[in-house]
């Protein structure tokens, strides 16, 4: 078995228990997803400066999430993956009251967009959750340390830029080229 | 809807990553409702906040979180209805404007032929959005500053030497572009810009040399 198989397979087998918690109100399918998304959510949101009790009720609420938004999943909007991280966003702006949730839910509406094409748009597809962290890896620091502070710890480019002393402009076109950089990583690893 | 000027991926991904103030959220979604080809790019921009989210090393959950969330499964409600906007601001803005219309706006004159509205936003919010209506040949006042800003086109058309921009068309500028947009549309051109407050220092003696600024 290759390394990249194993996320293949695992992708697959995600979307296989949400199909499966949508279709039949699956509880051990979903508990399988609880077991490997609940950890995560939960570093995440502390990583975002939730404390662990609250970091808790966000997996909750998440999770809960999951159960009953589970027929509205589909595999032409992104990976299982990447529409938890989307519920897990929303609950939290909520939490915060600093932007609207709505904003995103409402698009959510809109058709489906077109990720199938073309071998050279990986990023959204469901089989290459585990190689965007190899292919951050791979990426020069400040670039990646860009990404990750938007990403995971929430802080906005005006505030980046302010932190690092850098001009607005450098943080956008830093994030600019690592984000190009990432997708052709993640390119040439499929 | 032919667009041709489209949102910047540095603010696809913060958009993506929740961290974009609330006016310039408001004013992204007005986009992405619109356009479809930004619509798949964030959905992309989401696949990295999805991927990182897998990169995690997980944090150990409690018992009794999992067995509080397994036994609460059963009284679930369903998520909500769709909401479909009576009004012909896109989804985003007719939402937080009550479904009002365009040409319902209540304006408030600037200068000859410069309009505006504030769209009002939650207290403390450390951005602005504001309905700017310009009659032909005008230009757009200038409001100078360092922030992040976003303008969207929603009616007539303006050129500077970005481009000409039209209905839905998203002017994501870098700060130190400077532009200077005529509008060039026999009709007023409407647009929705989105800005940073903490930028708008500027202090008393620029408000005093550009009178007609309020914005």
């Amino acid at each position: 078995m290759t390394e990249t198989s194993v996320p293949n397979a695992r992708g697959d087998q995600f979307v296989d228990f949400l199909t499966r918690v949508a279709a039949s109100k699956d509880r051990a399918a979903f508990a399988s997803l609880f077991d490997h998304f609940a950890p995560r959510v939960k570093s995440f949101m502390m990583r975002k400066g939730s404390n662990p009790e609250q970091a808790e009720d966000l997996v909750q609420e998440t999770m809960i999430a999951v159960w009953s938004k589970a027929a509205m999943f589909s595999t032409e909007k992104g990976s299982v993956s990447t529409w938890i991280f989307t519920i897990a966003r929303n609950l939290r702006i909520d939490k915060l009251r600093r932007e609207r949730s709505q904003l995103y839910t409402d698009l959510e509406d809109f058709d489906a967009p077109d990720l199938s094409t073309g071998a050279e748009e990986a990023l959204g597809r469901s089989q290459e959750d585990n190689q965007v962290s190899l292919a951050l890896a791979q990426i020069p620091a400040e670039q990646r340390d860009l990404l990750i502070l938007s990403f995971v710890e929430d802080v906005p480019q005006s505030e980046i830029a302010l932190r690092l002393g850098i001009p607005l402009g450098t943080v956008k076109s830093r994030m600019r080229l690592g984000y190009q950089r990432l997708r052709k990583l993640l390119e040439t690893m499929n | 809807m032919n667009i041709s000027h489209h949102l910047d991926d540095a603010t696809l991904l913060a958009f993506a990553a929740g961290t974009v103030g609330e006016a310039h959220g408001i004013l992204v979604a007005s986009h992405l409702a619109m356009c479809p080809t930004c619509r798949n790019a964030l959905r992309k921009a989401e696949g990295l906040g999805g991927g990182i989210l897998e990169s995690q090393a997980g944090q150990a959950v409690s018992d009794v979180c999992r067995a509080a969330t397994l036994a609460s499964l059963d009284a679930v409600i369903a998520p909500k209805e769709t909401y479909k906007p009576k009004s012909d601001l896109p989804l985003a803005l007719a939402r937080i404007m009550g479904d009002v219309n365009l040409a319902d706006i209540h304006w408030h004159k600037r200068a000859p032929g410069v309009s505006v509205f504030d769209v009002p936003l939650s207290k403390g919010s450390k951005t602005k959005l504001k309905l700017v209506k310009l009659g032909k040949g005008r230009t757009m006042p200038e409001h100078g500053h360092g922030g992040e800003e976003l303008t969207l086109i929603l009616k007539g058309s303006y050129h500077d030497k970005m481009g000409r921009f039209s209905p839905g068309d998203v002017a994501d500028l870098d700060a130190e572009i400077e532009h200077q947009p005529i509008v060039d549309s026999d009709e007023d051109c409407i647009c929705v810009i989105a800005f940073e407050t903490r930028a708008i220092y500027k202090t008393i003696l620029a408000k005093l040399v550009q009178p007609f600024v309020g914005i």
